[in-house]
């Protein structure tokens, strides 16, 4: 049978800045439900009493800054930008990258938060938040997905990625992540969400861990039993570690763990470990 | 724990030593906003002997750079950004008189023994609640290194500032203490 044809859709610049600009903004002011209810439940099971404190004043700052249209942390983050594709999608009216630019450039601007962007070197600001950090892969279908991630520089720098040796195996995966966790403490904004990479080269691997981080807070593996399992393994190691929220010690130092996978060299064990602070923040749109 | 102490800057001596990790506190008064960049241009200046743009010994410095403030609103959202950043600079701004710091996350050995040698207290507020903390700010004026955008001094005029001390002029750390009695070894 013959494949059914797509018919080709036009796609404007206009709307895909437009589009990004509102996803950001959205995702800096309003929390995701699936993050708000991890934090309930966390504040139901937390036993630590100052634990307890914390998790209440990241829910009533979520609801202050929903309410005010203040961003939800200062750090509006690094603009992190996926973007689907649709091989039968034709862009017009310019092109893809300066307009998703100029969608970051409006919501910083206009939605008032903060440049966290600069030169390596001299530090100077680049004053609209940009370059967007930006991943593009072509899919089928004749549409555009976006998806907007303001990622935050404090828990990004508790990321690391390593080439592990075949031999050290899912213990050796595992053994990596706790410890970088463990490292972290107090500083990457806990409780955490981990995104985990294993496999593919370097750079897939930290894609794979970023990716990870998009999926819904509570949302097991669906994919690959294993990898559901070696969620849950991590989930009570890195909960046992004790740093609790805020990092003064509790029960709950992540909301949860998310794993992602594909093959890699023969002579690699790829992994990559990405930290997400509680305000976990991801909205998108399909145009 | 318990009741949260109020606190008033400038951070006397005696204030200090009252201190105890684990103390919750309310802070009051003027504190300076100053992270990364900022730090390497005061430390610098002290290198040089140049004039510092803030009396240390008086102030209370605050690793955090707001966002933009909207209109209506006294400051943007406000919060802690990670201190070990500043801790390479940290020893000599407290040589030099520095007694208070406001971040969020561990210090380095040298950090702690520069707090108890000169008599200082870092204090832990809790990152990723910007939007509340912002409310306990009264009132902002730039005073220094305005070509850093956010990353300025700016003088803050805070009323009850939630935080808690993590390094005590004792030596103690709260992060260290916490976490442990917390852990669950295997």
């Amino acid at each position: 049978m013959e494949k059914k044809t797509k018919k080709v859709r036009q796609i404007d610049c206009k709307l895909i800045t437009a589009t990004v600009k509102k996803l950001f903004i959205k995702a800096n002011t309003i929390l995701g439900d699936d993050v708000v209810q991890a934090l309930r439940s966390a504040l139901a099971s937390e036993e630590s009493a100052t634990g307890k404190q914390v998790l209440e004043k990241m829910i009533e700052n979520a609801n202050i800054a929903c309410r005010e249209k203040m961003p939800i942390c200062q750090d509006t983050g690094l603009a992190v930008v996926f973007i689907e594709v649709g091989q039968d999608a034709h862009i017009v009216g310019g092109d893809l990258r300066t307009a998703i630019e100029e969608g970051v450039r409006l919501a910083y601007a206009e939605g008032f938060l903060r440049k966290s962007v600069c030169d390596p070197f001299t530090r100077k600001n680049t004053e609209d938040n940009t370059p967007a950090i930006i991943h593009i892969d072509i899919v089928e279908g004749n549409r555009l997905k976006i998806i907007a991630m303001p990622k935050g520089g404090g828990s990004e720098n508790m990321s690391a990625a390593q080439m592990l040796v075949p031999a050290a195996g899912s213990e050796g995966i595992k053994k990596f992540v706790v410890e970088k966790v463990a490292h972290a403490g107090a500083n990457p904004c806990p409780p955490v969400i981990i995104g985990v990479g294993i496999g593919g080269s370097l750079e897939e691997a930290c894609i794979l861990a970023k990716k990870a981080l998009l999926r819904p807070v509570g949302e097991k593996n669906k994919r690959d039993e294993r990898l559901a399992q070696m969620e849950k393994e991590l989930y009570k190691s890195i909960n046992d570690l004790g740093i609790g929220p805020g990092g003064l010690g509790g029960r709950i130092s992540a909301l949860a763990v998310n794993v992602e996978m594909m093959p890699c060299h023969i002579a690699s064990l790829p992994v990559a470990v990405n930290i997400q602070c509680h305000v976990a923040r991801h909205k998108e749109l399909t145009i | 724990m318990g009741i949260p102490r109020k606190i008033h800057t400038p951070l006397t001596n005696e204030v200090i030593v009252s201190l105890h990790a684990g103390d919750m506190v309310l802070l009051n008064g003027e504190v300076y906003t100053a992270r990364d960049v900022a730090h390497r241009r005061l430390y610098e200046a002290l290198i040089k002997g140049e004039t510092l743009p803030i009396d240390l010994s008086k102030a209370v410095i605050f690793y955090a750079a707001p966002a933009p403030t909207p209109p209506g609103k006294v400051i943007g959202s406000i919060g802690p950004t990670t201190s070990y950043r500043m801790d390479f600079f940290t020893p000599k701004l407290i040589e030099n008189g520095l007694k208070g710091m406001i971040g969020k996350g561990n210090r380095s050995e040298e950090v702690v023994q520069a707090i108890k040698k000169h008599g200082a207290v870092y204090f832990g507020a809790i990152g990723g609640i910007a939007a509340l903390t912002a409310q306990c700010v009264k009132k902002v004026e730039l005073i220094a290194y305005e070509d850093l955008g956010p990353e300025a001094i700016r003088k803050l005029t805070i009323v009850d500032f939630p935080a808690i001390v993590i390094n005590d002029a004792e030596g103690n750390d709260l992060y260290d203490q916490a976490q442990k009695k917390w852990r669950i070894n295997h």
